[in-house]
C-alpha cells in the first residue's frame, strides 16, 4: 500500500511532472512566471485548490459511477471545482486573512488551470482509490510547484540575457522550458 | 458585421495561438501527428462556434456577476456532445487524444472569445468569429504537427493519408524522436512564434524606415 503511494508520488512530482511531460496548466506556467515570488504564491494555491478537489471530487464521482452517469463528469467536475475556488477564496478571506493576502489573485485563475481538472479526470480514469486521490492531487501540486518556481527563477535571470528580437519575450521563454523540460526527461527512469 | 476583417483577424492579426497565447496545453501536448492535430482543430472549433451562438443568444438574459459560471456550463455540455460523439465515431480519436478532449473546457480560447466577443456582438458575428477563431487555431495546430512529425517521426500525414501509415520523408535513422516528447513541443512552438513575430512585424518596420 504504502509503495503503491510512493510510486504515485514520485511519478507526480518528478517523472511524470503535470506541466513538463504531461502538459497539463501551462497557462499559468507561462503567465505568472515572470518572479519568483509570484510563482511561489500560485504553486501553493495550486497545491491546496488541487488536494481539495481531489478530496471533494472522489465521492462525487462514486456518485455518478453508482448512478451510471459517467458522461456527466466533465460538467460534474469543472463546475465543482469552479465552485470549490469560490468558497476556498471566500473562506479564506474571513479564517486565514494573511494566506488570502498571500494568494491574491491567483485563487480566481485556478477555475481555469487545466492541472487541476486534469488530476480529478486522471483520479477517475486510473480508478484511484480515496487515498490515492488524495495523495496524487497533492504531490501533482508539489510537482506543479517546482516546475513554475524553477521556470520563474530562470526567467528572472532571461530578462537580461541578449537574444533576437524576434525571439524576445514569449518564445525564449518557450525555449527555456524545452530545456527544463529536457531535464525532467532525466527523471523518467525514475517511474516505479 | 465585418466578414473579411473578422476572418483576417482569426487567421494572423489575433491568431488564438501565436498572437493572443491562448489554449496552449493542447497545442503542446497533442501535436505529434497530423491526425491529431486536425481532430483537435475540428473539436475546437465546432464547440467554439456552438458556444459562441448560445451565449450570444443569452447574453441578455445572463445576470453579469454570474457569467463565468453560465459560460462554463454552456462550454462543457457542448464539451461532453463533442466527447461522446467522438468516442462513438472516432474511437481512435479519441484514445490518442485521450484527456485532452475533456480538458477544452478548461481551454482559454473558448472562455476567452465567449466573455471577450460573444458576450458583446450579434448571433451572426458570434458564430463567425467561433468559425474563423477555431480555424486559426487549427492552422496553427497543424503547423506544429507538420513540424514535429517530420522531425520526429520522419513521416508526413500520419495517421491520415496513405492508410493511416502517412509518407516516409525521412528515414528512422535521422529523425530526433526528442521532437515527439515534451522538449520538442516547448521548443517547436518558441521557435514558431518567433518566425511568426519576425515576419508580422519586418514590415511594420520598413514603412518606419
Amino acid at each position: 500500500m504504502s509503495s503503491q503511494l510512493f510510486s504515485i508520488a514520485v511519478a507526480a512530482i518528478l517523472a511524470n511532472n503535470l506541466i513538463l511531460s504531461q502538459f497539463l496548466g501551462i497557462c499559468p506556467f507561462m503567465g505568472v512566471s515572470k518572479k519568483v515570488d509570484t510563482a511561489l504564491g500560485m504553486g501553493m494555491a495550486v497545491i491546496f485548490v488541487m488536494g481539495v478537489a481531489a478530496t471533494v471530487c472522489y465521492p462525487i464521482n462514486l456518485f455518478l459511477e453508482a448512478n451510471n452517469l459517467q458522461f456527466m463528469q466533465t460538467v460534474a467536475f469543472i463546475l465543482v471545482i469552479a465552485s470549490l475556488v469560490q468558497f476556498v477564496e471566500m473562506f479564506l478571506q474571513k479564517a486565514m486573512p494573511s494566506l488570502y493576502e498571500a494568494l491574491g489573485v491567483f485563487l480566481p485563475l485556478i477555475t481555469t488551470n487545466c492541472a487541476v481538472m486534469g488530476v480529478v479526470l486522471q483520479n477517475a480514469q486510473n480508478k484511484y482509490n480515496f487515498i490515492e486521490s488524495i495523495t496524487y492531487g497533492l504531490t501533482g501540486g508539489i510537482g506543479f510547484l517546482i516546475a513554475i518556481v524553477l521556470f520563474a527563477s530562470l526567467r528572472e535571470r532571461l530578462e537580461f540575457a541578449e537574444c533576437p528580437k524576434s525571439f524576445e519575450g514569449f518564445p525564449i521563454a518557450l525555449v527555456t522550458a524545452s530545456l527544463l523540460a529536457l531535464v525532467f526527461m532525466g527523471f523518467s527512469g525514475l517511474s516505479i | 458585421m465585418n466578414v473579411k476583417k473578422q476572418f483576417w483577424e482569426g487567421l494572423v492579426t489575433q491568431n488564438p495561438v501565436w498572437v493572443q497565447l491562448l489554449g496552449m496545453c493542447p497545442i503542446l501536448a497533442i501535436t505529434t501527428t497530423m491526425f491529431n492535430g486536425i481532430g483537435m482543430g475540428l473539436s475546437v472549433m465546432l464547440i467554439l462556434t456552438c458556444a459562441n451562438v448560445v451565449i450570444s443568444l443569452l447574453r441578455r438574459i445572463i445576470p453579469s456577476k454570474v457569467r463565468i459560471a453560465c459560460y462554463i456550463v454552456v462550454i462543457a455540455s457542448f464539451v461532453t456532445i463533442v466527447d461522446l460523439v467522438v468516442k462513438g465515431f472516432v474511437p481512435a480519436l479519441s484514445e490518442s487524444l485521450g484527456l485532452f478532449i475533456p480538458l477544452i473546457v478548461v481551454n482559454c480560447i473558448i472562455l476567452g472569445r465567449a466573455e471577450g466577443f460573444a458576450s458583446k456582438n450579434t448571433v451572426g458575428a458570434a458564430a463567425w468569429d467561433g468559425i474563423c477563431q477555431g480555424f486559426g487555431n487549427m492552422v496553427a495546430l497543424v503547423a506544429m504537427c507538420i513540424a514535429r512529425e517530420l522531425l520526429g517521426a520522419g513521416t508526413f500525414g500520419a495517421g491520415l493519408l496513405n492508410g493511416g501509415e502517412g509518407y516516409r520523408i525521412l528515414s528512422e535513422d535521422v529523425v530526433a524522436l526528442g521532437m515527439i516528447l515534451p522538449v520538442g513541443g516547448f521548443l517547436t512552438l518558441g521557435i514558431m512564434i518567433a518566425m511568426f513575430q519576425y515576419f508580422v512585424n519586418r514590415p511594420k518596420k520598413e514603412e518606419a524606415n
